[in-house]
């Protein structure tokens, strides 16, 4: 163990963070404020997400982080680091083995089972913001349920660009009543909110936490006849095969030539060391992957 | 019809040092169905101004002005403004409109706010227009550039747009050739012959005697000149 | 007749200073009433009084709602009155960008009202607001235009349109021409006589433009001090003012 209490945060702040969970995982998708802690990493570098998981890690957990689907970027590895010094937590790099994920900007490509936590990172929490800079009117609006100015935004991108534009932080609904920023996730993802485990939501430099229980409907807003879709790059994942899982484009040399990989890192892993090949990959153990 | 019973009037300016000018008092008139009552007085004896009176235009300071069974002394707005659709005409003495708007729809909105369809209010507005002798090129303009007579037969046309029961007429034949005399006096006969009770002002002797059955001498009202 | 909007004791004081005291009326539908003083009359606190913005220190607003019949304004929820503001009223602001969300498309102001009442068809959304832009004379084209692109009289109507897209009963306006060109405050005026007949509006309008009550008001009403001092047909006060204040307002308006 280390000179840190566990996993950093003191006992009355676990207590205060996991009052806010409970406030949000009894109203799904409302923005519940709270007292964010000075943490030692800046505002921007994923400190709501890591308030939230040092407020409900125990002792027996796994722990996994990813950071646009890859365990092994600079931020990624360091928030693992840090639990696994100031928690003593067991870490892994395995969706299938972790019991709470933190992550920024991906939800897993393997689907959470219900004994699992994905912990969100969340830059800004209201999806109203850019529309409304008023946070006196945002919240009566959320209160109130007057939601008409999120149908204004998508009304633009249909009349600007000829389609919905937005690609990614795509507005969602939650359980029929609040209308929940599902953070920079690609609207690839945002089928797979309504899944097995807790969804937790941490905003730190906006002091928010909100949160989307199991099973609980989330339907991504659209028009009657512009309706949502789920979409990807045209391709399949150079390395795996994997035609289903939302890819990373890849410039590999100076002649514009390209490369798409799985963003999530463990699922293209994972299939390889099962024997599938992609177009440019190798089968597995031949390189030091 | 109309039963003005005992009104009185004057004007206070107050910013002319709270000057009172009585203007009328204890006036009393009838008049019927099909009738058609000159007001016959020397000018400034008060005959436009018991006209407007009459139209809610001016404030009654005492009695009551009865037009079919609403009292316009002490009405309320919206009851003298349904009255002005339905039942009681004014035509004045000068035309005043709103200038962009064309001579055709002119005449048509008194009908327009009865609630008549539009394409039926033009046609009437056009028969009359054509009635008048107001040229057809003309009905597309405002007519605030008409001459004088134009002007005039364009406000007696809007008028007699709609078939009121009660009709003030004010100077209806001033400034007109004797071809439109003659017509606007044949349209107040039409009027009279459908029941309409009417009161005119006549510089006209002759149009006066033509097609009113009596007349009222407001002076015996005019305190002042009362001998 | 039970009147659209029944006014009962209204007063809104600012300390000791009064905004507007004792203002009762009845309006019934198809009634325009002209709200008529100088600065400091108290003309626009009562505007705002009736139309929501403030809560004023006594007195009662009774609309008619659609379904539960005659309703105090004031002590209504806030939902219900932000719902009854979105659809049954409308205001029409003095400066459009207080009426407007300059960064949105015309269309998708026009939208947002139809948008907060559940449409979620785009092509029926936009189908809407091309037809009421037309109606305010605004072309086709400009429908995906900001109103920052606009001129400040097509701001105006933009605003006019945005307002009246759910086809409310009640319109508040405050002002509608005032900083508008002569010819602009025209076609403007014109625009809003049609539209009040077409769509059998009650309005309350609040000018301190005798020219714009006696083209669009039936009723009058004048305020001085936070008082209304005279009330009663628009052309009778106009043409016949019993007050001294009223006398000096009529006078005092230029011959042109």
């Amino acid at each position: 163990m280390s000179d840190y209490n566990f996993a950093y945060l003191d006992e009355q702040t676990k207590r205060m963070i996991r009052r806010a969970i409970l406030k949000g995982l009894a109203i799904p998708g409302y923005q519940v404020p709270f007292a964010s802690r000075e943490m030692p990493m800046p505002y921007g570098w994923g400190t709501g997400g890591v308030q939230v998981s040092a407020a409900v890690l125990t002792p027996d957990d796994t722990f996994k982080v990813i950071d646009q689907g890859a365990d092994d970027t600079t931020n990624a590895v360091s928030i693992r680091r840090f639990f696994e010094k100031t928690a003593g937590v067991a870490v892994t790099e395995a969706t299938l083995e972790a019991s709470v994920i933190q992550t920024r900007h991906r939800i897993p490509e393997e689907d959470l089972r219900d004994d699992q936590i994905l912990v969100y990172q969340v830059p800004i929490p209201e999806p109203l913001r850019f529309l409304e800079p008023s946070e006196v009117e945002t919240r009566k609006m959320h209160s109130l349920e007057e939601y008409g100015l999120m149908h204004v935004k998508l009304y633009e991108d249909i009349s600007q660009h000829g389609d919905i534009a937005t690609a990614y932080a795509y507005p969602v609904k939650v359980e029929g009543r609040y209308v929940m920023d599902p953070s920079p996730i690609p609207k690839f993802d945002n089928p797979k909110l309504e899944m097995a485990g807790i969804q937790l939501f941490g905003a730190g430099r906006e002091q928010r936490i909100y949160a989307v229980p199991p099973y609980t409907q989330v339907v991504s807003l659209d028009f009657d006849d512009y309706p949502f879709q789920a979409t990807k790059a045209d391709h399949a994942c150079d390395l795996c095969g994997a035609d289903d899982s939302y890819l990373d484009e890849l410039i590999v040399d100076d002649t514009g030539s390209r490369m798409f990989m799985c963003s999530d890192t463990d699922y293209c892993r994972t299939r390889r060391k099962a024997g599938f090949v992609g177009a440019q990959g190798v089968p597995y153990g031949e390189d030091a992957a | 019809m109309i039963n003005i019973e005992n009104v009185s009037k004057s004007f206070i300016l107050h910013n002319q040092g709270a000057a009172e000018i009585p203007v009328m008092q204890g006036a009393s008139l009838k008049v019927a169905a099909g009738e058609c009552v000159a007001l016959v007085g020397a000018s400034g004896s008060g005959k436009s101004t018991l006209m407007r009176m009459i139209y809610g235009n001016y404030v009654t300071a005492s009695g009551r002005i009865m037009v079919e069974d609403v009292d316009v002394a002490i009405a309320a707005p919206r009851d003298i403004i349904a009255l002005r659709r339905h039942t009681l005409g004014y035509v004045s003495q000068f035309l005043r409109v709103v200038p962009r708007v064309s001579t055709l729809n002119v005449v048509a909105e008194p009908l327009l706010s009865t609630g008549i369809p539009l394409d039926e209010a033009l046609t009437k507005a056009q028969e009359l227009l054509a009635r008048l002798n107001i040229p057809e090129r003309l009905w597309s303009l405002s007519p605030t550039t008409f001459s004088g007579g134009e002007q005039q037969r364009v406000n007696i046309a809007r008028g007699f747009a709609y078939p009121y029961p009660a009709l003030l007429l004010d100077e209806p034949t001033a400034s007109l050739d004797p071809t439109n005399r003659a017509t606007v006096l044949a349209m107040v006969n039409e009027a009279k012959g459908r029941g309409a009770a009417i009161i005119g002002i006549f510089h006209d002797h002759a149009a006066r005697d033509e097609i009113c059955d009596r007349q009222f001498d407001v002076t015996l009202y005019t305190p002042g000149l009362v001998a | 007749m039970t009147p659209l909007l029944q006014v009962e004791g209204i007063a809104k004081f600012y300390g000791s200073r009064i905004g507007c005291t004792d203002v009762s009326f009845d309006l019934f539908p198809g009634e325009v009433m002209g709200i008529v003083g100088e600065s400091g009359s108290g003309k626009s606190t009562l505007l705002n009084c009736l139309a929501g913005h403030q809560k004023p220190d006594s007195g009662c607003v009774r609309f008619d709602t659609r379904a539960d019949g005659l309703r105090d304004t004031i002590t209504m929820s806030e939902p219900e009155r932000r719902m009854l503001s979105r659809t049954d009223w409308a205001f029409v602001h003095q400066h459009a960008r207080d009426g407007l969300r300059m960064n949105v498309s015309a269309g998708g102001n026009v939208g947002e009202r139809l948008m907060a009442v559940n449409a979620r068809h785009y092509g029926d959304i936009r189908a809407s607001a091309i037809d009421w832009l037309s109606r305010v004379e605004i072309t086709e084209d400009r429908i995906d235009d900001r109103p920052t692109a606009f001129s400040g009289g097509m701001q105006q109507r933009l605003q006019i349109a945005r307002n009246l897209v759910t086809g409310p009963r009640l319109v508040f306006m405050d002002e509608p021409t005032g900083g508008l060109d002569v010819s602009v405050q025209a076609r403007l005026l014109d625009l809003l006589r049609g539209l009040v007949r077409e769509m059998n509006l009650s309005a309350i309008i609040v000018t301190h433009d005798l020219a714009v009550v006696r083209l669009l008001a039936d009723r009058l009403m004048v305020m001085k001090d936070g008082h209304v001092i005279e009330t009663g047909l628009t052309d009778q006060v106009l043409d016949d003012p019993q007050h001294a204040y009223t006398q000096l307002l009529v006078s005092s308006v230029l011959q042109v």
